[in-house]
């Protein structure tokens, strides 16, 4: 035993030295096996509902089962004998049906989905048929013949599973060798033999995410402001989905000067977010990538050739970089909330024309379609600007070999960070898509919506750096989309014809940002892009574009990357020191009005070893992107996005071994066995010890 | 369901010690005092053990397993030497004592025996080396799991109770026969004493294969067990009076 002893002497150093015990208890490592690698579905809430997955409070416990077909099913639904089960779910049974009963069983404790690399064939949506349709600018006041998708469903594959309340924890098993030790462990200790139930002791898993909140957006925060009112230590339960949209002006424009109506300005849009059944597990290939990716190179491209033109563009451009649009449109409402109130750089009075670039990755045939509202266009002179974007649109594309066409008029708009605007005003404006109606994405807003959606390929020969360089045919293809965009807005803006060969996005440019975007933001490229403090956020795989909360102290999140790209692409080299890019003392100095300096790392120069720092002095400024609802504390508003992200302590999964109850009863009978002999026998030996120890050989200190 | 697996372990390696706590310890103050002082000095060797323990940790390479595993069998082997020279510093003070008590006392007799404070303090050093060496196991058989993802035995939690009444069962014989060796200057004695608690620290190096630890353990703990009783008074004849002869002389208080 004194091998434990040994242990002991061990621990007791070790915490004297550590506070937090890293040796810890070996105990519980010979017990459990700790998944580090897995993706919890969480609780979100918004003004009515709940809904995700939470654990029990000390987590759910259940017997392992790995699910790949029906007769599996059929065991943990029906027949199995040591129910609740695990489900250590195959991803092609990760299907709305199958999730629907286990939900409605008891004998469910919880799921881990095994997703393959791969989407099914027949495509795969957890998504609502009709994105965002609570907030959509279509509804009984405007346009009701097209409210709730009646004319056109976009997303027909959606089945509604992200928006359902499971009572149970679901996981993503993300590392393929995490999955091998679980199936190892069902296969060694619970597979039925002989049509019997296997015998115990039974490999189990534990999953933790147990969540704070609960019912909905608005009781939480009655709840949290409660907390903060009568608490000394005020537990927040539920954080505001929210994050930073990412503008900046072709021209800087000054950020604090009054604004002139006349002063004109042409919105150029995309949503950098998306989501997926799973917490912050969302690569959103072409529901975010495609269209922001774009925009980017729309961007850069303006950017580059705006110096030296014959003539001046008349009107400016904001490139606009929505966040949170996924849900109700944070973002873009927060914006058109923040103009209304006169708190932005420009007022709703000072745009000019509106074009977003939605889904744009999955051409067929290379058409793109422009979507427009057909309500605002009732207003003659909304839709004879509509009329001459459109034909700029088709002109352009003509020209650059991008066949562009209009749907039917009585099409509405597809989920769009334009309706927001619609929502406040009426604003001239397309949207650009790869669909005609329906969304030609099978995965939006999925897990599976990843490279491989956008078909990004790589010859197999190249490694990560020739990777970045390498130009795939899905860079080329967003590339022209980004040209003919640049062209149109340089063409509204007032640029000259002579001036228009110049603009021509990058292929180059376009496949390095798809390469960190979709597949590994750790490259080179971008890790001369950013500075010191974003630099940690990038990975080797792909970045997940889930909107996230602000927390306090929390640091920069990889969203910001996007922000980093753009000032990059559009800003000039400052000359100026770490010290002076760094101040942010805005006093004194009439460009710090204009625009934003940012300290980038640099590239490492090719015979050095240290990255050549530099300033950069561009446009790019970030603006809040929290629901309008809760700036006016209006938690069950209908009108603006109401979503929370709930709280939790513990996100964690284990596997171990449970033993019987037979085990458990005859430890315990045992011990109760002992302790009544060992009274009895100790009752007996103190009740004679007179006679038993009789002989004492020391009669004087026998007995007192 | 794994409270009841708790409650089990507790039972096994704690029981006999409450018992004889219950009966033959509560009920004198003095003897609470011997007990918890005979713990005091178990701990002072464990700490004495750790300081050791930690230096030989700090100067040797982490990496290096077959010397770590010597490590840790040098170090068992010190804390168990450690363990009854703090025995032996423990029996000195306990004689100073007696002398006191034997001067406070009125008929010029201490109100202990030597025998008896041997069993008290022995005691003492089985509950807090069977709680240091129980408890953390004890902590993680409230858990829903059970030992075995790795291959280990299912039986762990079991056998680790078993063990720690043995070794609790065994410091108390042990504590008997080693006052009594001083005693009586009987230094053979004591050096089976320290022997024995070698070898049965040594055993544990066998787990996980139980069967290799528990039997011989349990074995020596019965042989102690017996020569304890023996040493301390006690004989075939007199278990045979216990049984027979159930009127006592004299009052019944008197343990060990």
């Amino acid at each position: 035993m004194l091998i434990a002893t040994g242990k002991w002497i061990l621990l007791l150093i070790v915490s004297f030295l550590f506070s937090e015990c890293i040796y810890c208890n070996s105990v519980e490592q010979k017990i459990y096996v700790t998944l580090n690698k897995t993706v919890p579905c969480v609780r979100l809430l918004n003004a009515t509902h709940q809904i995700g997955c939470q654990s029990s409070i000390s987590g759910d416990t259940g017997v392992i089962h790995v699910v790949g077909d029906d007769s599996d099913l059929e065991w943990v639904l029906k027949t199995g004998n040591t129910p609740p089960y695990m489900v250590l779910l195959d991803g092609s049974l990760f299907t709305r049906e199958v999730m629907i009963k286990m939900k409605d069983s008891t004998r469910v404790a919880g799921v881990a989905v095994v997703v393959p690399k791969k989407g099914p064939e027949g495509g795969f949506s957890p998504h609502q048929k009709c994105p965002n349709d609570k907030s959509s600018v279509y509804s009984n006041s405007y346009g009701e013949e097209y409210a709730h998708c009646n004319k056109t469903v976009w997303n027909p594959l959606g089945n509604d599973l992200s928006y359902e309340d499971f009572h149970f924890p679901i996981f993503m098993m993300q590392d393929e060798n995490e999955t091998e030790v679980v199936k190892k462990c069902f296969f060694d200790h619970n597979v039925p033999v002989n049509g019997s139930g296997p015998s115990y002791p039974l490999c189990a898993m534990q999953l933790f995410s147990h969540m704070h909140a609960a019912t909905n957006t608005v009781t939480c925060m009655r709840r949290n402001d409660l907390q903060a009112t009568f608490s000394i230590n005020p537990e927040v339960l539920c954080d505001p989905l929210s994050d930073y949209n990412i503008y900046s002006f072709l021209h800087p424009v000054n950020n604090s000067g009054p604004k002139n109506p006349d002063e004109k300005v042409i919105i150029a849009a995309a949503r950098m977010d998306t989501r997926s059944f799973f917490w912050d597990f969302a690569p959103g290939g072409e529901s975010a990538v495609s269209g922001f990716v774009t925009l980017l190179a729309v961007a850069e491209t303006l950017s580059k050739i705006s110096e030296n033109l014959t003539s001046p563009l008349k009107k400016n451009i904001l490139f606009s970089f929505f966040q949170g649009e996924v849900f109700d449109y944070i973002g873009s409402s927060r914006m058109v909330y923040d103009m209304q109130k006169g708190t932005f750089v420009i007022g709703l009075e000072n745009i000019d024309t509106f074009i977003e670039i939605g889904q744009v990755g999955l051409r067929s045939a290379s058409q793109l379609w422009i979507h427009s509202d057909p309500v605002s266009r009732q207003n003659a002179s909304i839709d004879n600007e509509v009329k001459n974007l459109s034909s700029t649109l088709m002109k352009v594309g003509n020209d650059s070999n991008v066949p562009i066409f209009e749907p039917s008029f009585s099409q509405p708009l597809p989920p769009s960070s334009f309706q927001s605007f619609l929502k406040a005003q009426y604003i001239p404006g397309v949207v650009l898509t790869d669909h005609q109606s329906a969304f030609s994405n099978r995965y939006y807003e999925s897990i599976y919506d990843t490279s491989e959606n956008l078909n990004m390929s790589y010859p197999s020969e190249l490694g990560p750096e020739e990777q970045l360089e390498f130009v795939t045919a899905a860079a080329q293809s967003l590339s022209e989309v980004a040209t003919v965009v640049a062209k149109t807005l340089f063409k509204q803006a007032g640029g000259s014809e002579e001036d228009l060969f110049k603009v021509r996005a990058d292929p180059k440019t376009v496949t390095k940002m798809l390469y960190g975007f979709a597949i590994r933001s750790n490259n080179s490229w971008f890790r001369s892009l950013v500075n010191q403090d974003v630099k940690p956020s990038l990975v080797n795989g792909p970045p997940q574009y889930y909107v996230g909360v602000i927390l306090p102290n929390s640091s920069p999140k990889q969203k910001r990357l996007i922000q980093y790209v753009l000032a990059n692409l559009t800003g000039t080299v400052a000359n100026l020191t770490k010290e002076q890019c760094q101040n942010t003392d805005k006093s004194g100095d009439q460009n710090r009005e204009l625009y934003d300096y940012f300290w980038i790392q640099g590239s490492v120069p090719l015979n050095g070893s240290d990255p050549v720092s530099y300033c950069v002095r561009s446009t790019v400024r970030l603006g809040e992107a929290v629901s309008p609802a809760f700036v006016l504390k209006q938690y069950g508003a209908l009108n603006y996005s109401t979503w929370t992200e709930s709280r939790w302590k513990e996100i964690k999964a284990r596997i171990f071994l449970v033993s019987s109850k037979e085990l458990e009863m005859l430890t315990l009978a045992i011990g109760i066995a002992i302790l009544v002999i060992s009274l009895l026998v100790t009752y007996f030996i103190s009740t004679k010890a007179d006679i038993l120890f009789t002989v004492s050989r020391e009669p004087s200190t026998a007995a007192y | 369901m794994t409270v009841a697996v708790f409650f089990g372990c507790t039972f096994i390696a704690f029981g006999p010690a409450f018992a004889l706590f219950v009966f033959t310890i509560a009920r004198d103050p003095l003897r609470v005092i011997i007990l918890i002082a005979g713990a005091f000095f178990w701990l002072l060797s464990l700490l004495m053990s750790s300081l050791v323990w930690f230096i030989a940790m700090k100067a040797s390479n982490n990496e290096d397993y077959q010397l770590q595993r010597g490590l840790l069998i040098f170090g068992v082997m010190f804390s168990v030497i450690l363990q009854e020279v703090f025995r032996f510093a423990y029996y000195k003070l306990l004689r100073k004592a007696m002398e006191g008590l034997v001067a406070l006392s009125e008929d010029d007799s201490s109100p202990i025996s030597v025998q008896q404070m041997a069993y008290v303090a022995g005691l003492g050093y089985g509950i807090m080396s069977g709680a240091f060496s129980m408890i953390n196991i004890l902590a993680d058989s409230l858990g829903p799991g059970t030992v075995g993802i790795h291959g280990e035995s299912q039986y762990y939690f079991l056998t680790s109770a078993f063990m720690t009444m043995a070794i609790t069962l065994l410091h108390t014989f042990w504590g008997v026969l080693f006052f009594d060796g001083c005693e009586k200057r009987k230094w053979w004695m004591i050096a089976v004493v320290v022997c024995l608690h070698l070898l049965v620290s040594g055993l544990t190096f066998l787990n996980p294969v139980y069967e290799g630890s528990l039997p011989p353990a349990y074995i020596i703990t019965v042989a102690m067990g017996v020569w304890a009783f023996l040493s301390s008074g006690g004989s075939l004849e007199s278990i045979r009076n216990s049984f027979t002869c159930s009127k006592s002389s004299v009052n019944s208080q008197v343990g060990s």
